[in-house]
């Protein structure tokens, strides 16, 4: 399948097949905390083989943590109450250690925020790659080692052979990023998993590293769970999007979706804080206020302190998430019962 | 680490060490007392005062003096005791075997059981290995040595005679008596240290485990055994190093009371007499080997740095 929106059939799903990665009513919380929200609330997506779908949303919506719950991942203070993480029909939440071994760095790799202290300082670049070779197919270190150097070059950086036995620190920030994604895609996954992989680089480097993903993502028919802050990034590289804000799903629907028809108010709302190109000296729109902290989500609609279009009466009571189309959902009540129609950021 | 970066270490220790030998003269200037008046005794005459301290040099200028006396270090000549008359180079290199036994035993016993402690507790924390460690490790630094040798020979030397109380013999009378001699006093110095070191890898690893890089190993499929050796470990050993550097000079001061309790002629015993009968070339030799040892553990600590720690051999 060739990613990018322009290139989606009418239901926005592959034809045929179970999806790849199926996460159903996925609910995190702090332990102990039976009073409060969750921090992430029944959380609902799939992944088909072959798209990329975008976790979009600001700081603290709960995007890393799902990220992260897919593979166990989560720091030891939170840990996942409800749901499922189906992978390959596989439950990732309750299958055994030795499984959940086997398909991390597998089947789904995974690349992070951070390239300088998600690598470890004290091992050379070429050994973190190998490690994951060693680890799955039970290579020799020599064996993996030279793998590894292949591995550089495939992702961009000249002269492996010697880079193998450089250090971290000994690199740039772009650099250290390819290696971790030389290291993810080790054993030819089929989902990679990416958590806000570019937020921590310059301008130019994002868009390097952006362009070999998606060189990745069409020469391993990888699927890509990719969470980011960018709409850019969404509209350049992904398939659908998953609005996420203050810990629920606000909208989930396919890229164009977003672009053309948002859903829900918050979308819209991000939509417009997007500088527009061409268009100088326009006031940029902010969005009022900021996320609410875990244990301080209002009970209603999580949006609605800060949302320009709340009624009190409706707004203040908890929201359903109401399927729309096929593909497209909402949490907006007045959305889903046509009091609302919102604008899009795209025309034409 | 690079051979240059090697040889700048190497020259930074050399001058602390020579810094070291002018404080060690300067120090004998200060003490209050003529030593001359020492040696010759109470009842002598100032001919006799005079005389002692003409041979000694000590009416010459103070320059003067300290190049004569590191004229006589850098050849390896020291004087001579005041009380024995004895050369002070022998007299210590026949004490000091004991005492850098059992400090570098000491050391052992401090690193096996302090980081196997520290590591079994910064891995499972909250359970009961990781209080339990926690627990005895405060008891261990609450605990002074002295005490804790005494405890140690009445229950493995006197309550039961398994290991000999007091004294030392030389290895080459056999690895066994050897040992037996050793075990004791080495446990005794050495269990504060494993109670601090151990406490502090804890606190090391617990940091380690919350390292995005550990997350990242685990994202690849480590874990286990493998996780431990090959990320957290040495990730840990950074930060213990530093402190068993520290903890190695103070094992050396340390060593003094248990030689005493243990009844060994060691340096310590050395130190405290010379101390005590102004015997002031013993005490500048004593002094200047502490600082040659204390130096070389520095030097030690450094180099195993640019070992572990990759960003150090580029810095």
């Amino acid at each position: 399948m060739t990613p990018g929106p322009g290139q989606q059939n009418g239901t926005g799903q592959p034809s045929g097949g179970e999806p790849l990665l199926s996460v159903r009513g996925l609910t995190i919380d702090l332990p102990g905390g039976a009073v409060q929200p969750g921090l992430v609330e029944d959380v609902t997506f799939d992944v088909h083989r072959g798209r990329a779908v975008a976790l979009i949303g600001e700081s603290g919506c709960g995007k890393s943590l799902t990220s992260m719950a897919i593979l166990g991942l989560l720091p030891a203070a939170v840990r996942v109450v409800a749901g499922s993480v189906l992978f390959d029909g596989v439950d990732l939440l309750t299958c055994t250690r030795r499984q959940l071994r086997r398909v991390r760095g597998g089947p789904v790799g995974m690349v992070f925020q951070e390239p300088m202290s998600s690598l470890d300082p004290t091992m050379t670049v070429g050994d973190q790659i190998a490690e994951v070779r060693r680890l799955h197919l039970g290579e020799r270190r020599s064996v993996a080692l030279k793998r590894a150097g292949e591995l550089l070059e495939r992702v961009g950086i000249p002269k492996a052979d010697k880079r193998l036995r450089s250090y971290p620190h000994e690199m740039s920030g772009g650099m250290q990023q390819r290696v971790m994604i030389a290291a993810a895609i080790a054993c030819e996954p089929k989902l990679l998993i990416a958590d806000e992989p570019t937020t921590a680089l310059d301008v130019t480097i994002q868009a390097e590293i952006l362009e070999l993903l998606r060189d990745l993502r069409r020469d391993l028919d990888l699927a890509v769970v990719l969470v980011t802050h960018d709409l850019g990034v969404v509209a350049d590289f992904c398939d659908d999007v998953v609005v996420m804000y203050a810990g629920h799903i606000a909208e989930r629907t396919p890229v164009d979706g977003l672009f053309y028809e948002p859903k829900h108010p918050y979308s819209s709302a991000l939509l417009s804080a997007v500088p527009q190109s061409g268009r100088a000296r326009t006031n940029l729109t902010v969005i009022k206020g900021r996320v609410p902290s875990a244990g301080h989500f209002p009970a209603g609609c999580r949006f609605e302190p800060r949302c320009e279009h709340s009624v009190d009466s409706f707004c203040g009571r908890p929201q359903a998430d109401t399927a729309l189309s096929d593909d497209h959902r909402t949490r907006c009540g007045r959305v889903a019962g046509g009091e609302l129609i919102l604008k899009g950021a795209v025309r034409g | 680490m690079s051979p240059r970066m090697i040889i700048r270490r190497l020259g930074g220790s050399l001058l602390v060490l020579w810094l070291v030998s002018i404080l060690t003269f300067l120090l004998v200037q200060l003490i209050p007392g003529d030593p001359a008046e020492v040696i010759a005794g109470e009842n002598a005459t100032v001919a006799e005062v005079a005389r002692i301290r003409t041979e000694l040099g000590l009416d010459k200028p103070v320059l003067e003096q300290y190049f004569n006396w590191f004229t006589g270090v850098l050849h390896g000549d020291l004087g001579h005791s005041l009380s024995t008359n004895r050369s002070v180079v022998s007299t210590i290199a026949e004490a000091a075997p004991a005492t850098l036994v059992i400090t570098t035993m000491a050391l052992l016993v401090a690193v096996v059981i302090g980081v196997s402690a520290g590591v079994a507790a910064g891995l499972t924390q909250g359970s009961w290995v990781d209080r339990a460690v926690s627990t005895l490790a405060t008891l261990g630094i609450a605990m002074p040595s002295f005490w804790l040798a005494m405890v140690l020979v009445s229950l493995f030397a006197l309550t039961n005679p398994w290991l000999p109380a007091t004294g030392y013999v030389d290895i080459r009378e056999g690895f066994g008596v050897w040992l037996s001699h050793v075990v004791l006093p080495a446990t005794a110095l050495g269990l504060a240290t494993a109670a601090e070191l151990a406490r502090h890898t804890r606190g090391c690893v617990a940091d380690v485990l919350t390292r995005p890089y550990v997350r990242t190993a685990r994202a690849r499929g480590a874990s286990g055994a493998w996780l431990v050796r090959k990320h957290i470990l040495r990730n840990s050993a950074i930060p213990v190093v530093t402190v068993l550097g520290l903890q190695a000079g103070r094992l050396f001061g340390g060593v003094i009371v248990v030689e005493a309790v243990f009844g060994i002629s060691g340096l310590g015993s050395l130190a405290i007499n010379s101390v005590l009968q102004r015997n002031y070339p013993m005490i500048q030799g004593y002094v200047l080997l502490s600082a040659v040892i204390v130096v070389l553990i520095n030097l030690i600590v450094d180099l195993a740095y640019g070992w572990i720690n990759p960003k150090v051999r580029t810095a």
